[in-house]
């Protein structure tokens, strides 16, 4: 019996094989450079020299978990905070700027009036989708900012105006303020008269069935509405009455929407944003809203446009 | 094993074993034995300094070759440069967003190889690669300094003293001042290299340049002068893939045993013996940069750069035997299967295939339009109605202007009856004009509007419709045409 451990070699490659055998698959042996051995020690002791000088173990401490904090005091939220810090302080130069100069000062400095979009835009995700739609395209009741119709006034400075003050705000004495009454519910009109009413309004826009109730409606509306949505139903901007002669209809424009805003009004809230937001952000705001395609050109401006 | 039967006896167990003696321990690790390659004259050896001298010289030197772009461009012939995110050579101008030119460029490279090594075997390796380019200089410096192979393993068996150390502290000086030429070469493909240079010694240069610099001095040193082989052969995952790349038919370094066996001394054969034509000078083992001996057939270690074929022909030149007992060969000598032939179907698919991809690249080349557009729809909200019941779509339209001069271009769009546009700032009509700075991108809020009208006419069915936009240049030809949907409410 043989106590010498044979040297098993491989027939084919002619390398010595471990010993090991599975199912007749044989390990080769073929030996390791020293070197790749002392570079694997090598990150071995770097890991060790890592876990002493960065955050590393954790372990329990009182109600909770914590960890070795690491001789070199590093943490990843201190670099982060640090990188905000430096985007703020960048931001600033233009934020400042934003806040000293006027629209249309804004406007011709293309880089400005990006950076305002751009602020604008994640202000008004931030603070006014809720309500106007993360498009800007609005609800039944919350108007949509893309389109051409505006019940205060489309120009940047109107806007700028409408975000400061808001609407019917019951904490800005300068908000922008109106009210229609409840010609129903107050007692103003019979119901008939609503009925005639509502006809006369649907017949601004072509859509009025019954001629006998126009004819009533427009006496009633000479009376009662003219004053503030104009002859024809052309509305008024400084006033926040709006155009009946119009395909936009903000709380419905059938018979029955059209009734029920006769009737018993509407009356449509809007916070003010000044104090809530800063300036440089409001007027971030109306620029912004402003670039959605709607808005109206000024006087002067339209003339220049090509 | 076998299992022991232990025998007890009063005297001890004469049968134990010491299955761990220390000279039958199997060795896990192994330490490098240094290889001492022998100078060789030949042909191959020719070839070899031919590529040398070549890649050298163009990768030191093209950083330095100018080629004039006009005011503003960088004249640097090759040049990535990062801030611009665009690189150049010579006429071509690649930027950022077309990186598939470097796939393309990558493929073509992996094809290259597939194509040579199934022809000729790792040709690559044995003449072209970086580490054996620079491996290769470096054992010269090393000869050039400390003398050929006998007087490298004298010196290293010699005690240390002061001409050794001498010899060895200047053959590593030389390397050093090598290796930070080939780091230093290396930033000057991303900057402007005069300037880089000037900026480099006055110690003015950006930070990276330094570390990159440095750390590639590094590389090639360790690489070229310290690990050499140890590369090839344990770190490379080429020699790994070669194996499914040849086969019977390729080409391959190999020696001829039928001719060669039984080898023998001169000497020998004088005294009668019937021997082959190896008469085992072991120069071809003297050469070999991998320390191998190619008598042993074809291995995973060798870099086939036919440095043997030279060696062993100058021997047989000498003794006047017919040259190539070591040569570049099928695999005949072992399966008589192999034809040797470089065309044959598998290299003719790999040529095919490096046309067909170098066609692509080339034909998109030539097609490459100087203006590129990308037109964005407005998706929230999808459509937006006026009050005057048109509909309007708005539309981001990205134009990048790769032309080195300011572009005036108009906007355009058709495709429905009555669509006009608008911009911002309430320019209207049936096209918008644009400037584009110079090699420059810019993006351009478009609305398109539909009339009432058109609606009402059922234009639009079922909500949907397609526009066409076109950019148009100053002289009125059509530079890109481009379809976009366009929404509208039901009808
Ligand atoms: S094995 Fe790898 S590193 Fe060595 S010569 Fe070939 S490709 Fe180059
Ligand atoms: S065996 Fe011959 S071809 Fe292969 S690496 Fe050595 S010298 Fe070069």
């Amino acid at each position: 019996m043989s106590d010498k451990h044979e040297k098993d070699i491989d027939q084919i490659s002619g390398v010595e094989t471990t010993g090991h055998e599975w199912d007749g698959i044989k390990e080769l042996n073929n030996p390791l450079p020293k070197w790749w051995l002392y570079t694997f020690y090598a990150t071995i002791l770097f890991a060790i020299g890592y876990t002493i000088v960065y955050p590393s173990w954790p372990f329990p401490s009182g109600d909770g978990w914590t960890y070795v904090k690491g001789t070199a005091d590093y943490a990843q939220r201190t670099d982060v905070a640090e990188e905000i810090g430096a985007v703020k302080a960048e931001q600033a130069k233009y934020v400042d700027e934003i806040r000293s100069a006027d629209f249309a000062a804004i406007t011709a400095n293309d880089e400005l009036h990006d950076f305002a979009l751009q602020g604008g835009k994640a202000a008004f995700g931030d603070n006014c989708a809720g309500c106007h739609g993360s498009g800007a395209q609005g609800f039944t009741g919350f108007p949509n900012l893309n389109d051409d119709d505006w019940l205060w006034g489309g120009t940047i400075d109107a806007i700028y105006t409408t975000i400061q003050h808001g609407i019917r705000s019951e904490t800005d004495p300068e908000t922008r303020l109106s009210d229609m009454p409840r010609f129903l519910a107050d007692g103003i009109l019979d119901r008939d008269g609503v009925l005639d009413v509502t006809e006369y309004v649907l017949s601004l826009s072509g859509k009025a069935e019954d001629e006998a109730r126009v004819a009533r409606g427009a006496v009633i509306y000479e009376e009662q509405c003219v004053a503030c949505h104009m002859e024809g139903g052309a509305g008024s901007h400084d006033l926040g009455a709006p155009k009946l002669s119009d395909a936009i209809w903000l709380y419905g424009g059938d018979r029955a929407a059209v009734y029920e805003t006769v009737a018993y009004a509407r009356r449509g809230v809007m916070p003010a944003w000044a104090g809530r937001l800063d300036e440089a952000t409001i007027k971030q705001l109306a620029l912004y809203v402003y670039s959605l395609g709607g808005g109206e050109a000024a006087p002067v401006e339209s003339m220049e446009s090509r | 094993m076998e299992k022991l039967n232990p025998i007890n006896s009063p005297l001890g167990t004469p049968d134990a074993a010491a299955v761990n003696r220390a000279d039958q321990r199997d060795q896990l690790y192994a330490d490098r034995k240094k290889v001492y390659p022998r100078r060789v004259y030949g042909q191959f050896r020719m070839i070899k300094w031919v590529v040398m001298a070549l890649t050298l010289s163009v990768y030191y030197l093209l950083p330095w070759i100018r080629f004039d772009r006009g005011p503003g461009v960088p004249d640097q012939a090759f040049l990535i440069d990062f801030p611009t995110r665009k690189a150049y050579f010579f006429g071509l101008e690649i930027w950022a967003q077309e990186v598939y030119y470097a796939t393309g460029l990558l493929i073509l490279a992996a094809l290259g190889l597939f194509l040579t090594t199934s022809a000729i075997g790792r040709a690559w390796c044995g003449y072209a690669c970086p580490q054996t380019v620079w491996t290769d200089l470096f054992v010269h410096i090393e000869r050039w300094i400390q003398g050929d192979r006998n007087q490298r393993m004298k010196l290293d068996k010699s005690p240390w003293g002061v001409k050794k150390l001498l010899l060895k502290v200047s053959t590593h000086l030389a390397w050093l001042v090598v290796a930070a030429l080939t780091g230093g070469a290396f930033v000057f493909y991303f900057g402007d290299a005069p300037t880089l240079a000037k900026q480099f010694l006055t110690g003015t240069a950006p930070l990276t340049s330094y570390l990159f610099a440095g750390g590639l001095t590094f590389s090639t040193y360790l690489l070229g002068g310290i690990a050499r082989e140890q590369v090839c052969i344990y770190m490379c995952p080429w020699p790994r893939i070669q194996g499914a790349l040849v086969d019977e038919n390729t080409l391959l370094v190999s020696y001829d045993k039928k001719r060669g066996e039984p080898r023998g001394s001169l000497k020998a054969a004088a005294a009668g013996e019937v021997l082959g034509d190896c008469i085992d000078c072991k120069q071809c083992v003297a050469v070999c940069p991998t320390g191998i001996d190619i008598r042993d057939g074809f291995q995973l270690e060798c870099i086939q750069c036919a440095l043997c074929v030279d060696a062993c022909n100058g021997v047989m030149d000498k003794i006047d035997r017919p040259r190539n007992l070591i040569r570049y060969a099928p695999e005949e000598h072992v399966t008589k299967k192999g034809t040797g032939l470089i065309f044959r179907a598998r290299t003719f698919i790999y040529m095919g295939l490096i046309v067909l991809v170098g066609g692509i690249m080339l034909a998109s080349l030539i097609v490459r339009a100087d203006l590129d557009v990308n037109i964005i729809k407005d998706r929230n909200p999808l459509f937006v109605r006026l009050s005057s019941g048109d509909v309007r779509n708005g539309y981001v339209i990205r134009l990048m202007n790769k032309q080195h001069a300011d572009r005036p271009l108009t906007i355009r769009a058709s495709g429905l009856k009555g669509l006009t546009l608008r911009s911002t700032d309430h320019a209207e009509g049936k096209e918008l004009q644009v400037s584009l700075p110079p090699d420059d991108s810019a993006a351009f809020k478009v609305f398109a509007v539909l009339p009432a009208e058109a609606i009402g006419e059922g234009v639009l069915t079922s909500g949907k419709g397609e526009i066409t936009f076109e950019i148009v240049d100053m002289d009125g030809h059509v530079i890109s045409r481009q379809n976009a949907p366009f929404n509208g409410p039901r009808s």
